[in-house]
């Protein structure tokens, strides 16, 4: 009798489970940037999709056929929500992809932009865990087995087909990959970079194909607790020096406009690699550009002075032109300014975010 | 010197006409009226189809938004939700959205109606829809939210749900409060994050996350919908074609222009049949008139002489009798107007869109004027009136001046035969009509089958008339009166069928329409009695019991035999309302056990799943039995063999039974949504009700709806008579205007008499026997008008019956006699017959009889 009354209660409780609205949301535990892991490749170009956020940045300088200067950016970003993991279907937003195409042509005096954003899954947006293979649609960054990666997206205004070859090493981030970004040891990523990798491809603008040749720069991060709760943005700049040097900077500010945490780092053309910590980057305003769009005041033009071992260094920052904003609120990204700049023996992108309101990640 | 002559016609004119009504006024009053309802009901059935037909469009927009195309499930259960990739990268698709849809309701328990609860959920990807189907994504969800983040979570939050203003109002709660939404069985809380702003707020739509509706509503792996954009410059056509070849069987391209067809079928039948019939009642009218006018005419003959004489042209008289029957119809048609204003708003607020059919559920469609149909419909009451005073009009102008200011009476030779042929050729006529199909499924040539009899019917009368008075003949040699009466409608049977033409229109067409709704209500009360044989019903409407459910349900106390089935909507072609698939058992060998069978069936051959469609069904997509046909039910062989034709009088749109193992074989669904069983003897039907609830889990059990068979009956009887609420009451108009027009008929001929009275009375009839001759007259032309308007009424009923209904509707019946309705409209129009012509005889008489005969002039 006992035994029948526990089978029942067993049956009722089973159904209780399957049948029931579901209680308690189960939400996903993010693990936490250490420092101290080594990175391994390819597998580390892949997607980490226990982590919060990812991005993989491609950033350069073109040229065209006709030898005009072109900027551009291709960037696929990870973001992994915190909803319910018990949801079964295929459709769960576990995962969110999205990305953005920028197009700087100084013919056209602002950023052409677009981006596509999908939640993972069914084959139609996907990032494969084992190298870097990123898929949305019709947008693609893969890695190729010649260690050439591979971007394609098709903007409204423009498409890029081009193909990334590294020329140099990766250049790990920070302590062997992890970089700190706030003052607190959680508040890091994993960071690595490619610099000085050489395109080849085409763009099309309107129906005119051209052929482009030109430097790149290829960040890859991933983290869970990136910025300090202080923080509303970061200002960072990747240049390829003429020399084969690399320049990382990067600062995180809070309200006030000052620094919470900067950092970054100089490999000199031997392959020698200095890390810069927060005392040794200091970014100076020396022009403002305002939006006429959002009202986003962006220091466009800036002095850029990096202490390192062998002594302070300068470089002058200088856009390719004004207005190479970027609004990614229709496709999940935030307003920001990312644009093609110059200094002397150097070229490279620098990103102003935060400006028009306080970034979340 | 016509300069002269002009205002004196016109004078004449206006003094004829006004004096004319003011001595008649109920002969106008009658036949304006008439006018009137021909032209209120054409203008409401428009108004109200046309306001149906845009709730409608509202409706598909707003719940289908924006899409170039769509691809959609042809059944709830939706398609493996694989086809959204292969579509999203198929050539010429610039995005795609996929969509979960689900027929739901709000609270826990069951549905208030049998129709459901009327709220559509919308599970969609937001990332999708915004490329595709940006107005379901409402205030507050769209991306653009926030300029600082990156994805907001809120997008995807699995308890926000989305309400459009009329969701919202029908939920009873605001923004930021909880709802409960029950769909395919689950009920789940969620709470209001926003409105939807798209168009057609009028409907009832809810929206949220896909992977929430796939989880929560046990829907996971599945979609019902696709929304498609096109790649800019694309051809529609090609992209359409490539992208059949891709579908599986049980999905389905949908077009917004297939889509409009399909809201334009679901409601074609109904609608031309009610316009036909305001043209029948606008005929009527037509007939009134003509009656009128004729005697009115007739009544005037020296008077119209007169002015014939002071110099009146031909053509004049002729344009006096027009310009009365135009005014006449003129003062209909705008009266027609504003009373089919007031009952299209009435209907429209009280029956919804569909005139009580049950086509739309829960919304109250906005009423659309356009000025076209209101000049067309005015027009069409002017056009009856003036055809009805052509005749009477020409007669006017044929006057002999010289003759007809004596006043010789009817004009006619008593001994002339009437010739019948005429009338005899267009019944003939009619009668072929019926035999032809129908035209793009509208019965068209049965309506004008209908007309024809009409018509033959009224230019017969004075021939029938006269054969039906001969076996009187000699009858009244002891009563000088009846004597009188006999002799007099024998002799003059142009003038008796001028009388009659009235009546036998209106009452042949309520003998008609009457002898229909019976036949149609007689065979749904025999329809129901064999397919609702047991004792109790009950039912949820979404989700449904699974085995275990089932098992439970069986052994529960007080159930004695127990019968599942499912019912469940089916698009069989996009462009034709969906159709409900039965899952029931059916025995293979006896299907008459199973359905109402009409016919003999016909046995599948071995390896086909048989089906049997109902005959609404066979006649709409044109299956015959012995066929195969394709029932996209999703499985590998989609083809099954039409096995046999059962009658349906509940489903329009048609209804297919399978067979619930094949059914459970094709789509994998064990579920059932009704149950019917016979009780055990002595338990209430509500302790079996108790005792089924408490066998089932709490969630289930508080969505089961329970029927007592006779409540059930009950229910759909009342859906019935809603449903036909129209023609009741167009049916008791047309009773009153008949026996109006019959009054108004007889009591202005027999005024126009007078001098033939006071010519009796000098010849030494009394005035006691006069009464009795007018009585006998009265009652004679009453008897005669309801014996050929019934004869008429039951050949055109045959035609509804026959032709109409299978041909609109798709469903045959067998015909019913109503009886004590034929007795009662035989006694009153009889009594009406005798009473008007006593009546206006009185006053008629009250002159004294030398006066009278001093009218000869």
């Amino acid at each position: 009798m006992a035994r029948t009354l526990k089978l029942a209660g067993l049956a009722l409780l089973a159904w209780m489970l399957t049948a029931a609205a579901p209680g308690k949301p189960v939400l996903p535990v993010f693990p936490e940037v250490r420092a101290g892991q080594t990175l391994t490749f390819p597998a580390d170009h892949g997607a980490h999709p226990d982590y919060r956020t990812e991005w993989w940045y491609v950033t350069g300088w073109l040229k065209t056929e006709d030898g005009r200067d072109l900027g551009f950016q291709v960037t696929f970003f990870r973001s992994r929500l915190s909803v319910d993991q018990r949801n079964p279907s295929a459709f769960a937003p576990k995962q969110i992809l999205f990305a953005h195409a920028g197009l700087s042509d100084p013919k056209i005096g602002k950023l052409l932009h677009d981006g596509r954003m999908a939640r993972q899954g069914l084959g139609l947006a996907q990032a494969s865990t084992t190298d870097a293979d990123i898929v949305i649609d019709d947008w693609r960054l893969r890695r190729g087995a010649d260690g050439r990666f591979i971007a394609k997206a098709a903007a409204a205004d423009f498409t890029l087909d081009l193909a990334f070859a590294p020329s140099q090493p990766v250049l790990l981030q920070g302590d062997r990959g992890f970089s700190r970004k706030g003052p607190l040891p959680a508040q890091a990523s994993y960071y690595y970079s490619l610099p000085h990798m050489k395109v080849s491809g085409s763009v099309l603008q309107g129906r005119r194909r051209v052929k482009v040749t030109g430097e790149a720069w290829l960040d890859h991060e991933w983290s869970s607790t990136l910025l300090d709760p202080k923080a509303v943005g970061w200002d960072w700049v990747g240049l390829n020096l003429d020399d084969g040097g690399a320049l990382t900077a990067f600062r995180v500010r809070d309200a006030g406009g000052n620094a919470l945490w900067s950092g970054g780092s100089l490999r000199t053309p031997d392959g020698a690699t200095a890390h810069l910590g927060p005392n040794d980057v200091t970014f100076t305003t020396e022009r403002i550009w305002r939006s006429p769009r959002t009202g986003g005041r962006y220091p466009v033009q800036r002095e850029l002075i990096v202490r390192t071992p062998a002594g302070e260094r300068r470089w002058r920052l200088t856009p390719l032109f004004d207005d190479q904003e970027l609004d990614s609120r229709r496709t999940g990204g935030p307003v920001y300014w990312e644009g093609a700049v110059r200094a002397p023996g150097a070229r490279g992108y620098l990103e102003l975010t935060g400006y028009v309101s306080p970034l979340k990640m | 010197m016509p300069a002269e002559r002009r205002p004196l016609s016109r004078t004449a004119l206006a003094w004829m006409m006004v004096g004319e009504w003011r001595a008649h006024p109920g002969r106008v009053v009658t036949a304006a009226l008439a006018i009137a309802i021909g032209v209120a009901l054409g203008f409401a059935v428009h108004l109200i189809n046309g306001s149906a037909q845009n709730e409608l469009a509202q409706a598909v927009r707003a719940v289908n938004a924006d899409a170039d195309l769509q691809v959609h499930a042809t059944t709830p259960l939706g398609f493996d939700e694989m086809l959204y990739p292969a579509l999203a990268r198929s050539p010429g698709i610039a995005a795609a959205s996929p969509v979960v849809e689900l027929s739901a309701r709000f609270g826990a328990g069951p549905s208030r109606s049998l129709e459901g609860g009327g709220l559509t959920v919308l599970g969609i990807d937001p990332l999708r829809a915004a490329a595709v189907t940006p107005s379901l994504l409402g205030r507050g969800a769209a991306p653009e939210a926030g300029a600082s983040g990156f994805v907001p979570e809120s997008l995807f939050d699995p308890r926000a749900i989305m309400l459009s203003p009329a969701a919202l109002s029908a939920s009873g709660g605001k923004v930021g409060e909880t709802v409960t939404i029950t769909a395919a069985g689950h009920s789940v809380d969620f709470v209001v994050a926003g409105v939807l702003s798209g168009p057609g707020s009028e409907r009832q739509v809810a929206v949220l996350d896909i992977a929430t509706a796939q989880w929560l509503f046990g829907s996971v792996g599945r979609l019902q919908r696709i929304d498609l954009k096109f790649v800019g410059g694309a051809d529609p056509a090609t992209i359409e074609a490539s992208l059949r070849a891709r579908l599986p069987a049980d999905a389905q391209i949908v077009t917004a222009q297939s889509e409009a067809r399909r809201g334009d079928n679901l409601t074609k039948a109904y609608r031309v049949n009610l316009e036909m019939l305001a043209m029948m009642a606008l005929l009527t009218g037509g007939f009134l008139v003509y009656s009128a006018q004729s005697l009115s005419v007739a009544r005037r003959r020296p008077q119209f002489a007169l002015l014939r004489v002071l110099g009146l042209e031909r053509r004049g008289l002729l344009a006096q009798v027009f310009v009365e029957g135009a005014l006449v119809g003129a003062v209909g048609a705008v009266l027609g107007l504003a009373l089919g204003l007031g009952v299209a708003m009435g209907t429209l607020r009280f029956l919804g869109g569909d005139l009580g059919g049950g086509y739309f559920r829960g919304t109250t469609p906005d009423l659309v004027v356009t000025p076209l149909p209101v000049l067309v419909f005015f027009g069409l009451g002017l056009v009856a009136a003036l055809v009805g005073s052509l005749l009477p009009a020409l007669e006017a102008a044929r006057a002999q001046p010289g003759i007809a200011l004596k006043d010789l009476g009817d004009r006619n030779d008593p001994n002339a035969k009437p010739a019948a042929w005429w009338g005899l050729g267009l019944l003939a006529a009619g009668g072929a009509a019926a035999f032809l199909p129908a035209v793009g499924g509208l019965p068209l040539f049965g309506y004008l089958s209908i007309g024809l009899m009409l018509a033959g019917g009224v230019a017969a009368m004075p021939w029938l008339s006269r054969i039906l008075l001969s076996p009187l003949q000699g009858v009244g040699r002891r009563s000088v009166a009846i004597d009188l009466a006999l002799k007099r409608l024998w002799g003059a049977p142009a003038q008796a069928a001028v009388a009659l033409c009235g009546i036998v229109a209106s009452t042949s067409l309520m003998v008609a329409m009457a002898v229909m709704v019976a036949s149609l209500r007689g065979s749904v009360d025999d329809w129901l009695t064999e397919i609702l044989p047991s004792d109790l019903l009950f039912r949820v409407e979404s989700g449904g019991f699974d085995a275990d459910a089932r098992a439970r349900i069986a052994s529960a106390p007080g159930v004695g035999d127990i019968l599942f089935q499912k019912t469940q909507p089916l698009r069989l072609a996009a462009d034709m309302p969906p159709l409900v698939l039965l899952v029931r058992p059916v025995d293979k060998a006896r299907p008459d056990a199973s359905l109402p069978m009409i016919g003999r069936g016909v046995a599948a051959p071995a390896g086909v799943t048989p089906v049997w469609l109902s005959e609404p069904a066979a006649r709409l997509y044109g299956h015959e039995v012995g066929e195969r046909m394709i029932l996209p039910l999703g499985g590998a062989n989609p083809q099954v063999f039409v096995a046999g034709v059962w009658r349906d009088y509940a489903r329009q749109a048609g209804a297919i039974a399978i067979d619930q193992a094949d059914y459970t074989r094709l789509t994998g669904d064990d579920r059932r949504t009704e149950a019917s069983l016979e009780l055990k003897p002595g338990v209430s039907p509500a302790a079996a009700g108790r005792a089924i609830r408490a066998a089932l889990p709490p969630e289930l059990a508080a969505q089961v709806q329970f029927f007592e068979t006779s409540q059930m009956r009950a229910i759909a009887l009342r859906l019935f008579d809603s449903s036909f609420a129209l023609t009741y009451a167009l049916e008791a108009i047309a009773i009153v205007v008949g026996l109006a027009g019959v009054a108004a008929t007889f009591s202005a001929q027999t005024l126009a008499r007078t001098k033939e009275f006071g010519m009796l009375r000098h010849v030494g009839v009394l005035r006691r026997q006069i009464i009795q001759m007018l009585a006998t007259e009265g009652a004679l032309l009453g008897a005669v008008g309801v014996i050929a308007g019934l004869g008429l009424g039951l050949a055109m009923s045959q035609v509804l019956i026959h032709v109409v209904n299978p041909q609109s509707f798709h469903w045959t019946m067998e015909t019913r006699l109503p009886l004590p309705l034929f007795a009662s409209l035989t006694v009153a129009l009889i009594a009406a017959g005798a009473g008007t012509a006593v009546l206006a005889g009185r006053r008629a008489l009250s002159a004294d009889a030398v006066r009278a005969v001093r009218e000869d002039w």
